[in-house]
């Protein structure tokens, strides 16, 4: 408990300072000012919802491999967490594209994807609430997860191929990218603290799902035991 | 039995299970077409819009069409549990699963028979050069649509609100299949048409990752 506290505590401290030095360290861009600040929080979420995406690939591939029901924990946990950064990327993205682009939306590769990889996601967490019992419930949704998780890149190569003028990648994307030094120091800093929040998120909804998952074992232990006795005392 | 043995006994099984009652050709095929109808309302339906929206509302219709039709191979295994039968017999769980992917992929393609000639009429595009090309741009998307398709119906079988969960799974897998066979088919349809390579091994390539992940996935898929 007292670690628990800890990091948490420790994860708010990072991420206050990532938040002061995206917002007052960070140089000031040419063109678009203050609001392409917003960099520093679209980028790092960006990145921790794929992180969580393959961590739900890996889990759901360990689950059908060992059928431990951990790794069916984990699953549900990266999924709800990449849904949850996914989320925030696509909320910042058209806060930073309307005063850049002068758009809140373009049909663009990039966002495309993220946008399906979203809905992707999204339907996997729908088809583990209508499943009811456990083990299938872990299962079947293993197995959609893998194939969602093999549709993403074959998303964003359709998406690529058909859509190519749009924003090419800003910065590993050859000539003329790449970002100020100060800005680099900063976006580091950021990725780290969002990441780190990804992983705490994470981490607590593993224990819980592992919580719930105990509770249910529990309940049904103490139901067939009074049903059991209710029987005994029948027969008496 | 060898699988493709099996596979082809179920799919016998399933054709004539099919051809008794024509219910899921004959609703399928009215569905698509009522689609193609509105998408008359919806766009301005003259030569050159449609060259511009034909293929998209093609395979609009086909996707939604195949999501609709895809469900019952699974579902109707439920209700006197004849599942558990083809589970207990000596055979492959991908044999099970082959023969419901042939078999929804030969209702699709005679519902493509028809509703392409209908679209072809309706919309007055010309067909005339470019049916054999069509033909593999058709049998391509349908194989990715019918293969996701199967797997999701024998997933969404055991759900509730089964219905309306499997276009919900399926439609967003498809994305990239319906950029592709959109894409292949537009390439057809103008004035010199040609077929499009790249878009043509897209859809192949698509076909043959989601086959093979059934392949290796089946097992699990079945016995649960």
């Amino acid at each position: 408990m007292k670690t628990r506290i800890a990091l948490i505590l420790a994860v708010a401290g990072l991420v206050i300072f990532a938040g002061y030095a995206a917002l007052f360290i960070a140089p000031d861009e040419k063109t678009m000012h203050a609001i392409q600040r917003i960099f520093y929080f679209h980028v790092p979420s960006a990145i921790s919802a794929f992180i969580a995406f393959f961590v739900v690939f890996i889990a759901n591939t360990a689950y059908l491999v060992t059928r431990q029901s951990k790794w069916d924990w984990l699953g549900v946990a990266g999924a709800e967490v990449g849904v949850a950064c996914c989320t925030v990327v696509l909320i910042t993205g058209p806060i930073w594209a309307r005063p850049v682009w002068g758009i809140w939306w373009t049909w663009d590769a990039r966002l495309t994807s993220t946008f399906i990889l979203w809905l992707l996601y999204v339907s996997y967490l729908i088809l583990r609430g209508l499943l009811e019992d456990p083990q299938r419930r872990a299962t079947l949704s293993a197995i959609f997860g893998i194939f969602a998780f093999l549709d993403v890149p074959l998303v964003y190569l359709s998406n690529r191929l058909w859509r190519t003028q749009h924003p090419q990648p800003v910065i590993l994307g050859g000539e003329n990218s790449g970002l100020a030094p100060g800005m680099g120091k900063v976006l580091l800093i950021c990725w780290i603290a969002i990441v780190c929040v990804m992983i705490v998120l994470l981490i607590d909804r593993y224990c819980l799902e592992r919580l719930r998952h105990e509770y249910e074992e529990l309940r049904f232990e103490v139901e067939s035991r009074a049903a059991a006795a209710e029987s005994v005392k029948g027969a008496r | 039995m060898t699988t493709a043995r099996a596979a082809a006994i179920l799919l016998s099984k399933e054709l004539r299970l099919e051809f008794r009652t024509r219910e899921l050709l004959t609703t399928t095929i009215v569905f698509a077409l009522i689609v193609i109808v509105l998408f008359s309302f919806a766009f301005n339906p003259t030569a050159e819009e449609s060259r511009r929206y034909g293929p998209g509302l093609l395979w609009i219709a086909f996707l939604f069409a195949g999501s609709l039709m895809v469900n019952p191979s699974f579902a109707r295994e439920q209700s006197n549990s004849t599942l558990d039968a083809l589970r207990m017999a000596p055979i492959s769980s991908f044999a099970i699963l082959l023969g419901k992917m042939l078999a929804n992929f030969i209702f699709l393609a005679l519902s493509e028979c028809i509703l392409v000639p209908a679209f072809s009429v309706f919309y007055n595009v010309s067909l005339s050069g470019i049916v054999s090309r069509l033909i593999l741009v058709l049998l391509l998307g349908t194989l990715g649509l019918v293969v996701t398709g199967t797997v999701f119906s024998a997933i969404s079988a055991h759900a509730r609100m089964r219905e309306l969960l499997l276009p919900l799974l399926l439609l967003p897998i498809l994305a990239p299949l319906l950029i592709a066979a959109v894409e292949a088919t537009a390439s057809l349809l103008t004035e010199q048409p040609a077929l499009d390579r790249t878009w043509v091994s897209f859809l192949a390539g698509f076909d043959i990752v989601f086959l093979t992940a059934s392949w290796l996935l089946c097992d699990y898929l079945i016995e649960e």
